[in-house]
C-alpha cells in the first residue's frame, strides 16, 4: 500500500475539458470516494492514475515515484471496472487467477491457488470457483470483479462505481463488505461513485467533482455539515437541501452578503401554528413507510422536508409554522458563507 | 400435469404450435433436398460407368462401379485385347477394372498435386487473410487512427470492382515479379482479395468486445499483445471462425484467377476438373469423381467451425 498524489492533471477529449487542473492526494490506508454526476470527470481522473490515458499536463505520483509515463501495466495498480471487468471465456477461477499469471508478475501456480481461495473465501464465492463467469448472478459477478483486484497487493485499488449495476439490496450488502474489506486489509482505495449513500457509508474521506475540478475534499461529516458551496451541499442528503432566496426569510438572521439559504430537513422545524411569522402551507404528504417526505408551499417556494409518521400527521392544505435552525447560507457566486456564531 | 397440459386451452405466443412446427419442418425439409439434390447428383455420378453418366433419360439406378475415381487419379493408355492378354494377371483391383475397358494404366494423374496445390494456396491465404485482418481490424476498432474512415472505405473499395477488370495488369505484374504459377503468387492474390473482407466483418466482431477487458488485462500487468492473446482473440472466436469459412470458400473455389495465372506446377483444381479429359472428350465420372473430393475440405472445414459459425453469422449483425 501506498499513496498517490495527482498534481495539475488535465484532460481533454476534443472540445470536452474532462479534468481540469486536478490536484489530490490519497493517503496510505484511506477510503477515498470521489463524487460527483456522470461525465464529471471521475472516471477520467482513474484511467489517468491507470495509465489507460495519458494526462494533458500535470503528473501521477504512486508511492514518490513519477508514474506519468509509464504503461499501466507497470504503475502497480488494481483497477475494478464499473461492468463487463469478467472475462466470459474463463471460470471464476480462472478470473482471480488472471492478474497473478501476467507474465509480467510469474507468481508460481501454487501461490497463486492459495491466493485465490483466500480471496474467494473473504468474498463468500469459494463455491463458485469452478463456475464459468458468465453463469454468475449480478452481484456474484461484481464480487469476483472486486476480487480480482483484491488478490493482488498493489499500492491502491481504483474502483469505478463497481456497485452501480447491482440493485439496491445487493449494494446496500457488497457496500458493507467492501468497507469490512478494507479495513481487514488496511487497503488504500479511491472509488467513485454518483451515490450519495455509498460516499457517506464508504468514505474516509469525500472528493466531490463537478466539470473536471475537485470542488471540496474532507471527511462525510465535514462535507455534509460544512459544505464550500451551494452544489456540494446538494450532492448530500435526502431529500435534497432547500434553497430559498434570503430576500423571503426576513426574520431569520443571516451574515451580510447571503443571497440564498440552504435548508435541510434537520434545519426545519415544522410545527403547529403558534404565533410564529413563517408560516407555510403542507402541499403534500408522501409516505415512504419508516419516514414521510413532506412538500411544504412557503411562498410560493417548494421546501421538501421529513416528517415521522407517528407523530401527529400533517394533512395537505393544513397550515404549519417553520422554524429554521442553523440553516446554510450562500453568496451569489454560491460560496457558503460561514455562519455567525450563535 | 398430463392432465393439466390437457386441461390447458391456453396457447403460448413463444411456444410454436405442432402443427406450425411440421410446416416449418417440412418447408426445411423442402430446401435442403433442393439444395442438396445436384450434390447428391455429382455423387452419384462419380459412380457411374461412361454411358451411364450421359444416359437419356438419365439413369437414378446403375450399376455403381469405380471407375470415375480410377480414372481420376490415373492415366491410362488403350491397347490391343492381344497385348492385355499376354500381359501378367493383373495385380490390383484397378488394374483389373482398367484392363476391362482394353486399357493400361501408365501412371498416376495431376489430380493430387492439384488437390494439395490447393489445400496449400487455400488454407495458406485463408490464415494469412485472418491473421492480419484480425490485426488491422483490432488496431481499427481500437485505437485512434487519423483517416480511419477513409482507410476503412478504401480498404472495402478494393472490393467493389470486377475482379476481371484487373486481371490483365495483375497478369502482367506477376510475370514481371515471377508470380505466374507459384503457390506463393496464388497465396498472395487471394490474400489481398480476401483481406479486406477480413478486417471489415472483424472489424464488427472485435468493436461488439467492450475495451474494457482488455484494459483490465493492461492495468493487470500484461502487454497489449498479450491482452490480444489472452482476452480478445477467446471472445474473437467466433468471428474469426466466421471470416475464415467466408475466405476459404472464396480462395477455394476461386475460378478466373487461376486460370488465368496458373497452368502447371501451381494449378489448382478449379482449373484442372473441367479439363479432365477421357476418350471422346469429357470424363464425366471422373469430374464428378474430383468435385466430390474437392467439396469435402469445405464441408469438413465447416463442420469443425460450425458450432461458432452460426453465432457468428447473426453476431455483430444486431447493434445494441
Amino acid at each position: 500500500m501506498a499513496d498517490v498524489i495527482l498534481r495539475n492533471i488535465s484532460k481533454r477529449f476534443g472540445a470536452v475539458e474532462a479534468v481540469r487542473e486536478l490536484s489530490l492526494a490519497v493517503n496510505d490506508g484511506e477510503f477515498l470516494v470521489l463524487l460527483g454526476p456522470s461525465g464529471a470527470g471521475k472516471t477520467t481522473t482513474l484511467r489517468l492514475i491507470t495509465g489507460l490515458e495519458s494526462p494533458d499536463a500535470g503528473s501521477v505520483l504512486i508511492d514518490g515515484r513519477d508514474v506519468t509515463i509509464d504503461p499501466p501495466g507497470s504503475r502497480d495498480i488494481a483497477f475494478v471496472f464499473q461492468q463487463y471487468s469478467l472475462y466470459p471465456h474463463l471460470t471464476v477461477y480462472d478470473n482471480l487467477a488472471f492478474p497473478l499469471r501476467s507474465p509480467a508478475r510469474r507468481v508460481p501456480e501454487p501461490m497463486i491457488r492459495k491466493r485465490v481461495e483466500q480471496t474467494a473465501e473473504l468474498l463468500h464465492i469459494a463455491s463458485k470457483l469452478n463456475n464459468r463467469a458468465t453463469r454468475l448472478s449480478g452481484g456474484e459477478m461484481q464480487r469476483v470483479a472486486i476480487g480480482r483486484a483484491l488478490v493482488r497487493d498493489p499500492s491502491i485499488y481504483l474502483m469505478d462505481e463497481p456497485l452501480s449495476s447491482l440493485d439496491a439490496k445487493l449494494r446496500a450488502e457488497l457496500r458493507l463488505e467492501l468497507k469490512r474489506i478494507q479495513l481487514e486489509l488496511g487497503a488504500t482505495i479511491l472509488y467513485v461513485t454518483h451515490d450519495q449513500v455509498e460516499a457517506m457509508t464508504m468514505a474516509s474521506r469525500i472528493g466531490v467533482i463537478r466539470d473536471g475540478q475537485l470542488l471540496q475534499l474532507g471527511t462525510p461529516r465535514e462535507i455534509y455539515e460544512s459544505p464550500s458551496s451551494s452544489y456540494v451541499a446538494s450532492r448530500l442528503g435526502t431529500p435534497q437541501i432547500n434553497f430559498l432566496p434570503a430576500r423571503l426569510l426576513p426574520d431569520v438572521p443571516v451574515p451580510p452578503g447571503t443571497e440564498t439559504v440552504g435548508i435541510r430537513t434537520e434545519h426545519l422545524k415544522v410545527g403547529a401554528r403558534n404565533g410564529g411569522r413563517m408560516v407555510g402551507r403542507v402541499h403534500r404528504v408522501e409516505h415512504l413507510g419508516e419516514q414521510n417526505h413532506v412538500h411544504l408551499d412557503y411562498k410560493g417556494e417548494m421546501l421538501v422536508t421529513l416528517a415521522d409518521p407517528h407523530q401527529q400527521p400533517l394533512k395537505a392544505d393544513q397550515e404549519v409554522e417553520l422554524h429554521l435552525v442553523h440553516p446554510l447560507c450562500f453568496d451569489r457566486a454560491g460560496q457558503r458563507i460561514p455562519a455567525m456564531i450563535h | 400435469m398430463t392432465a393439466a397440459v390437457a386441461n390447458s386451452t391456453a396457447h403460448s405466443i413463444v411456444e410454436a404450435s405442432p402443427r406450425a412446427k411440421a410446416v416449418a419442418g417440412g418447408l426445411v425439409i423442402l430446401y435442403a433436398v433442393i439444395t442438396i439434390l445436384p450434390l447428391l447428383w455429382i455423387v452419384a455420378t462419380a459412380f457411374k460407368s461412361q454411358s451411364d453418366a450421359i444416359a437419356y433419360p438419365p439413369k437414378v439406378i446403375f450399376e455403381p462401379t469405380l471407375e470415375g475415381y480410377v480414372n481420376l487419379f490415373t492415366v491410362r493408355t488403350r491397347q490391343t485385347p492381344d497385348f492385355i492378354a499376354k500381359l501378367p494377371p493383373p495385380e490390383t483391383w484397378y488394374d483389373k477394372l482398367v484392363r476391362q475397358r482394353d486399357m493400361v494404366i501408365a501412371g498416376p494423374s495431376k489430380v493430387v498435386p492439384r488437390f494439395v496445390n490447393s489445400l496449400i494456396i487455400g488454407f495458406g491465404s485463408t490464415f494469412l487473410a485472418v491473421f492480419l485482418g484480425t490485426l488491422a481490424a483490432y488496431a481499427f476498432s481500437r485505437f485512434r487512427i487519423p483517416l480511419a474512415d477513409d482507410l476503412l472505405f478504401f480498404i472495402l473499395s478494393t472490393r467493389m470492382m470486377p475482379p476481371v477488370a484487373v486481371a490483365i495488369p495483375i497478369y502482367l505484374m506477376y510475370r514481371q515479379l515471377n508470380l505466374t504459377d507459384t503457390r506463393l503468387g496464388m497465396i498472395l492474390l487471394y490474400t489481398a482479395v480476401n483481406v479486406s473482407l477480413a478486417v471489415w466483418l472483424l472489424k464488427g466482431f472485435i468493436d461488439e468486445i467492450p475495451r474494457e477487458y482488455e484494459e483490465a488485462a493492461l492495468v493487470d500487468g500484461y502487454t497489449r499483445l498479450q491482452a490480444l492473446r489472452k482476452v480478445v482473440l477467446p471472445q474473437a472466436v467466433t468471428g474469426i471462425a466466421a471470416t475464415a469459412i467466408f475466405c476459404l470458400i472464396f480462395s477455394w473455389n476461386e475460378y478466373a484467377f487461376a486460370v488465368l495465372l496458373t497452368s502447371g506446377e501451381a494449378q489448382t483444381m478449379p482449373p484442372f476438373i473441367p479439363f479432365i479429359i477421357g476418350e471422346g472428350g469429357q470424363d464425366w465420372p471422373a469430374v464428378a469423381a474430383a468435385t466430390t473430393l474437392f467439396v469435402v475440405p469445405i464441408v469438413l472445414f465447416t463442420v469443425l467451425l460450425r458450432k461458432h459459425l452460426l453465432r457468428g453469422i447473426t453476431f455483430g449483425a444486431v447493434r445494441k
